[in-house]
């Protein structure tokens, strides 16, 4: 499998990144050897193993349906770049 | 034009599950508190923060899919699902990919007699994104939008149909069926004003007797049955034109502008939806043990179709019967009133009639109305037993509604209770044969119509409160005596 410029590009615009040519260059070429190199798990026979759905041998960690108290609208704005009216201000989305 | 095509449609709807607490915190999910004042670290994804599995959600899961004949997953786990977009202040939404809750399943609806199975194709887990308030009249014309994450991380199930639907009438039949199953299983409060259930229309055309599907677009966020009647109409009317020229429909996610009644494109092609899905890392996955599941359908209550099969065998009517179990309270409401008056089909008349009629003009739902199944009860066995006529029965139950008082205190109270009393019956009726002789000549001629007038005269007279049916007696006996 090998990642195209294109490719980088597309991701980069999902992740809403900003990339110059030269680090267009960079990332493909880094993501290329990342890939590779994970490729020598292709050599073993994964046939019969289901895909692992979590690292730890852990399951159903639930919590009680019980109200907690929330933090403030204050708090909640704190770190927000820019608020009015108790509202998080985001800037023109489309 | 539209007699050349077929419909295809499929649904997806969103509904927010009745728990106390978000799917992964503690902050309630109360509808309506002040902007942002229902949030904490964990459902505004600041760093650092963990997310714990509400234990009731899984259950409204498994109970939802098993009322809906699904098969329950042995394994499940969550997703990530990536875009950006600022209603999610994570910039994913915890979702369910390829391992959901429920598999498969149907529903089975009826449209003009005819019963049909709608299948499904999987039920999930996910979370409710926030608010957005645009600072312009439309998301596109304005320069800001401000946010408010309340409903963020309210669960929320989102169940899909497979392409089953073939008309109008069969998708808002399938979606009045998914709501009142959800009603009934009382896990989701089914609110459609606030939004707690919202439907996602994907319909597409194909020349009629074609098998393969045509292209399809998909509406979103509508929220009420009519909507989805009106957007369906349009969306079909519009794609049947397009192909009718010989054009193409793009597939395309469109939306809703219930004011103008059209619908609008949303997102264009160049914005094609990638949402990279990967094993959510902050959850670990659900066994979901099959004593769990067993437990949960033992709980399950009885479902619309087998009540409403069930007032049928009582002898309602197809259309009675489907009113009174369109909601999970009025069919409560019928039972419980059942349980005290035994006449099934008077009851359904007046539940029908003059109950919802009353309960609708003042705008209240079954649960809050001031005349409980008990109250309605009492007065029909009033009525029943010959204590008052029907008539007057009508005007105490619109005074039950206005005071609260009880069907026997207001009879008590106006002096309603009806005149079978022979003696007193008389006077009136020489009364008034004697000032109605051309009534009197027309019976005797045979018009036997005419003593209808003369019972609704004596009825005027004692206002209402006369026993009719030993009016109409005595009157008879009297006239042939003449």
């Amino acid at each position: 499998m090998k990642i195209s410029k294109e490719q980088v590009e597309h991701v980069a615009m999902l992740a809403r990144l900003e990339l110059t040519e030269e680090e267009k260059q960079t990332y493909t070429e880094q993501l290329n050897s990342i890939l590779e190199y994970a490729a020598i798990l292709d050599k073993l026979d994964t046939q019969d193993v289901p895909p692992t759905a979590h690292p730890l041998p852990l399951h159903n960690v639930f919590r009680d349906d019980v109200v907690k108290p929330s933090i403030s609208q204050e708090e909640a704005l704190t770190n927000a770049p820019d608020a009015e009216d108790g509202f998080f201000k985001v800037p023109k989305i489309v | 034009m539209l007699e050349d095509f077929e419909i295809v449609a499929g649904v997806e709807v969103h509904a927010e599950l009745a728990t106390k607490t978000k799917i992964f915190c503690g902050c309630t999910t109360e509808f309506g508190g002040e902007q942002n004042t229902h949030v904490c670290p964990v459902c505004l994804g600041l760093p650092g923060v963990l997310p714990v599995l509400n234990r009731q959600v899984v259950e409204y899961a498994i109970k939802t899919g098993l009322a809906l004949n699904s098969e329950i997953a042995e394994f499940s786990k969550f997703d990530r699902k990536n875009y950006y977009y600022p209603d999610l202040p994570k910039n994913f939404q915890t979702s369910q990919y390829d391992l959901p809750i429920c598999l498969g399943g149907h529903v089975e609806i009826e449209v003009d007699g005819v019963k049909k199975r709608i299948g499904i194709t999987r039920v999930h887990m996910e979370e409710d994104a926030g608010k957005l308030v645009h600072s312009g009249a439309t998301i596109s014309t304005s320069d800001v939008s401000f946010v408010d994450y309340n409903r963020t991380g309210v669960p929320l199930l989102e169940i899909v149909s497979e392409p089953d639907l073939r008309s109008v009438d069969e998708t808002v039949a399938y979606l009045e069926k998914l709501v009142q199953t959800l009603d009934y299983i009382e896990v989701s409060d089914c609110r459609m004003e606030q939004g707690s259930v919202r439907f996602d229309i994907n319909v597409s055309l194909r020349p009629k007797g074609s098998d393969k599907l045509g292209i399809r677009t998909e509406t979103k966020n509508l929220n009420s049955f009519g909507s989805v009647r009106r957007c369906m109409e349009y969306e079909i009317e519009r794609q049947a034109e397009v192909l009718s020229e010989g054009g193409q429909v793009i597939q395309e996610t469109r939306t809703w502008d219930e004011g103008r009644g059209i619908t609008l494109s949303l997102r264009s092609k160049e914005e094609a939806h990638d949402y990279r899905y990967f094993p959510e890392p902050d959850l670990v996955p659900m066994v979901i043990e099959r004593e769990w599941v067993e437990r949960v359908r033992e709980r399950l209550p009885e479902l619309p179709d087998s009540r409403r099969e069930r007032l049928l065998e009582l002898g309602l009517s197809a259309y009675d019967a489907g009113v009174i179990t369109s909601s999970k309270a009025l069919a409560e409401f019928f039972d419980a009133a059942l349980d005290k008056f035994k006449d099934p089909k008077t009851l359904a008349n007046w539940v029908m009639g003059d109950f919802l009629g009353l309960l609708k003009a003042k705008g209240i739902p079954v649960q809050s109305s001031p005349v409980k199944p008990e109250g309605l009860a009492e007065l029909l066995n009033l009525v029943e037993n010959g204590t008052i006529s029907g008539k007057i029965g009508k005007s105490v139950i619109g005074e039950m509604f206005e005071s609260g008082k009880g069907a026997a205190e207001i009879v008590k109270e106006k002096g309603l209770v009806q005149i079978s009393d022979t003696g007193a019956l008389s006077g009136i009726i020489d009364k008034v044969v004697n000032s109605n002789p051309q009534s009197v000549t027309d019976f005797k001629a045979g018009k036997e119509r005419a003593i209808g007038f003369l019972v609704g005269q004596v009825m005027k007279e004692t206002k209402g409160q006369a026993n009719p049916g030993l009016v109409n007696k005595l009157l008879k006996e009297k006239l042939e005596t003449m």
